[in-house]
């Protein structure tokens, strides 16, 4: 209680100045991001542009031959390599997200005690592996099983970098979308369960809806991790430039003809041109994703 | 239109026994409850009897037991860690404790929150969120219960047009006769509420008290409340509970009349103390 008359206190003049000095701080920070993402794009850009005014813009995309270091007639067709991307990446999510999901539902809603601190656990460990790590899994030990399951010749392939690109993915999601599903207030448990709703009735009625938002920046960031990856799939897809007919085909991807062909030109050739619009078109693919998904959010909200 | 008075006079009783023979059963019984949070035990031993078909006021100030209580009976406590009951409730003579499917017993027991928790979901799925857990698929059936059940809860002709947006939209007011309509929606056979009108405003507080009254004749109801004056309108008989140990329980005549039969029933009805 106030029992003692209370003497208003005045502000120093230095914590006035320090205030202003904290917030501006913080507003480069917030700031720094956007800063941080066009540079990039500006600096990739500045690389390969010298290159745009040459090139044609509908055979850099849609042809699938590419040959760059040939002597004669280098050509620069990254259409099997966009789709070699893009294949390897929705196998993937078509593995990884209902796994992923899945498990991030069973560790916040169905598990509790020792068991989920474990699960936890080693999740975290599972996105703690180099992706390194993870193509030499898939050169020794999946490419073998790969072969011997569905015995088609070749074990390094779309299949088994798509396993691979899965299983990386796979931590990411349950650790985010458990996040999400943690944020839903337990009110909303409790009023569901009171009536009369069993916990599988709760969580697809209820829990999934709530937590939406969340759930999809999970998926979003899996397939972000998927798209970008590079060592994993250099090593595990078997790196040939064709568009794949079956799963079991060896496909190449944007990401790893940029590390495997980067050090080999000189500064400034064509070919370096071309790798850094790879880069640039490698950007605007994860871009239009996001963007796309920041809609559907949104159109979910507006309901 | 018939008034139950029961208790003191035996006419009374044999009156209403006469017009309805389900009247005298009781619907809840509850025997020896105990009940403890993490070894601190908050209801010590109580037992009473809920009769069928009647509103049953629970009054008393916080901490006295009373939302504990309500949760012991659809077993909603379960959800609280380290919530541990003791004795014995019975629902239609069965108990609860024992029963397996106790999602049915939680379609039985509808229940109202004093702080009203819309579902993410829209307005009409609030509603019909009990019934399709039940498994009910029929459109026309569920569009009919939806509408009857918002009429009940005065809460129709305010979002008639608007079936489909968000029930977390609404205001607060709203929300908590979403709530009660969205118990009433899985039919039960009682009613427990708690503390519905905190945020309700006085004129729909009394439209909803009408409907309770229109109610009991299909179920029995239980009503808790802080304000003494809706347990004395709206309920048959009253409890008055005091720190999870029954003060007294009787007849709505003897609890708030001048003399009760215990003396600090009258100081807290009378706002004396507490």
């Amino acid at each position: 209680m106030l029992a003692e008359p209370h003497r208003r206190v005045k502000r120093r003049p230095f914590e006035l100045v320090s205030e202003k000095l904290i917030e501006a701080l913080i507003c480069v920070c917030g700031f720094s991001a956007i800063i941080f993402v066009f540079s990039i794009f500006f600096f990739v850009l500045r690389e390969g542009a010298p290159f745009l005014s040459r090139l044609q813009m509908g055979e850099f995309l849609f042809s699938t031959e590419w040959f760059p270091t040939s002597q004669t007639q280098p050509k620069f067709g990254v259409g099997a390599l966009v789709v070699g991307t893009l294949s390897v990446t929705i196998l993937a999510m078509i593995i990884a997200v209902p796994f992923g999901l899945g498990a991030a539902v069973f560790v916040s809603e169905f598990c509790a005690g020792k068991a989920k601190e474990t699960l936890k656990v080693v999740i975290e460990l599972l996105a703690a592996i180099p992706s390194v790590v993870w193509g030499f899994i898939g050169l020794t030990v999946m490419s073998p099983i790969v072969i011997n399951t569905f015995h088609v010749p070749i074990g390094i392939n779309m299949f088994n970098g798509a396993i691979l690109l899965a299983l990386m993915s796979v931590p990411i999601m349950v650790s985010i979308g458990e996040d999400a599903l943690k944020a839903v207030p337990d009110s909303y448990r409790e009023a569901a369960l009171a009536l009369g709703a069993t916990k599988w009735q709760l969580v697809y009625r209820v829990l999934l809806p709530a937590a939406k938002n969340g759930l999809l920046a999970a998926v979003l960031l899996g397939v972000g991790r998927a798209i970008g990856e590079t060592m994993a799939v250099l090593m595990a897809t078997g790196h040939s430039v064709r568009i794949p007919k079956t799963i079991f085909d060896p496909v190449r991807t944007l990401t790893a003809t940029i590390a495997a062909e980067l050090g080999e030109t000189s500064k400034g050739s064509d070919h370096y041109q071309v790798l850094f619009l790879i880069g640039v078109l490698l950007f605007t693919i994860t871009f239009v994703v996001n963007l796309s998904a920041d809609l559907v959010i949104k159109g979910i909200r507006k309901k | 239109m018939l008034t139950f008075v029961r208790g003191k006079n035996g006419d009374d009783t044999e009156l209403i026994s006469n017009l309805d023979p389900m009247r005298e059963t009781k619907k809840i019984e509850i025997e020896n409850l105990r009940l403890a949070y993490g070894g601190k035990e908050v209801i010590h031993g109580i037992s009473f009897d809920v009769r069928a078909n009647e509103i049953f006021g629970i009054i008393g100030p916080a901490q006295s037991g009373k939302t504990s209580l309500l949760r012991c009976i659809n077993r909603t406590i379960e959800f609280t860690a380290g919530a541990k009951v003791q004795g014995m409730i019975k629902v239609d003579g069965q108990d609860v404790s024992r029963m397996k499917n106790v999602y049915e017993l939680r379609r039985q027991v509808g229940m109202v929150a004093p702080l009203p928790v819309g579902l993410p979901l829209s307005i009409y799925d609030n509603v019909a969120f009990a019934p399709r857990a039940a498994g009910m698929r029929n459109k026309h059936h569920l569009d009919a219960l939806v509408e009857k059940c918002l009429r009940q809860a005065a809460l129709w002709d305010e979002v008639t047009d608007r079936l489909d947006s968000l029930g977390t939209r609404l205001s607060g007011g709203q929300q908590q006769r979403l709530t009660i309509a969205r118990a009433l929606s899985h039919q039960p056979e009682i009613l427990c509420l708690d503390e519905f009108s905190i945020a309700i405003d006085p004129v729909t507080t009394m439209r909803i008290e009408d409907v309770l009254k229109e109610l009991r004749k299909e179920m029995t109801i239980i009503l808790v409340t802080n304000l003494v004056q809706q347990a004395r309108r709206l309920a048959d008989r009253t409890m008055f509970l005091w720190n999870g140990e029954i003060i007294e329980l009787d007849s709505n005549e003897v609890m708030f009349s001048d003399n009760p039969r215990n003396r600090k029933t009258y100081e807290y009805v009378n706002g004396i103390f507490g």
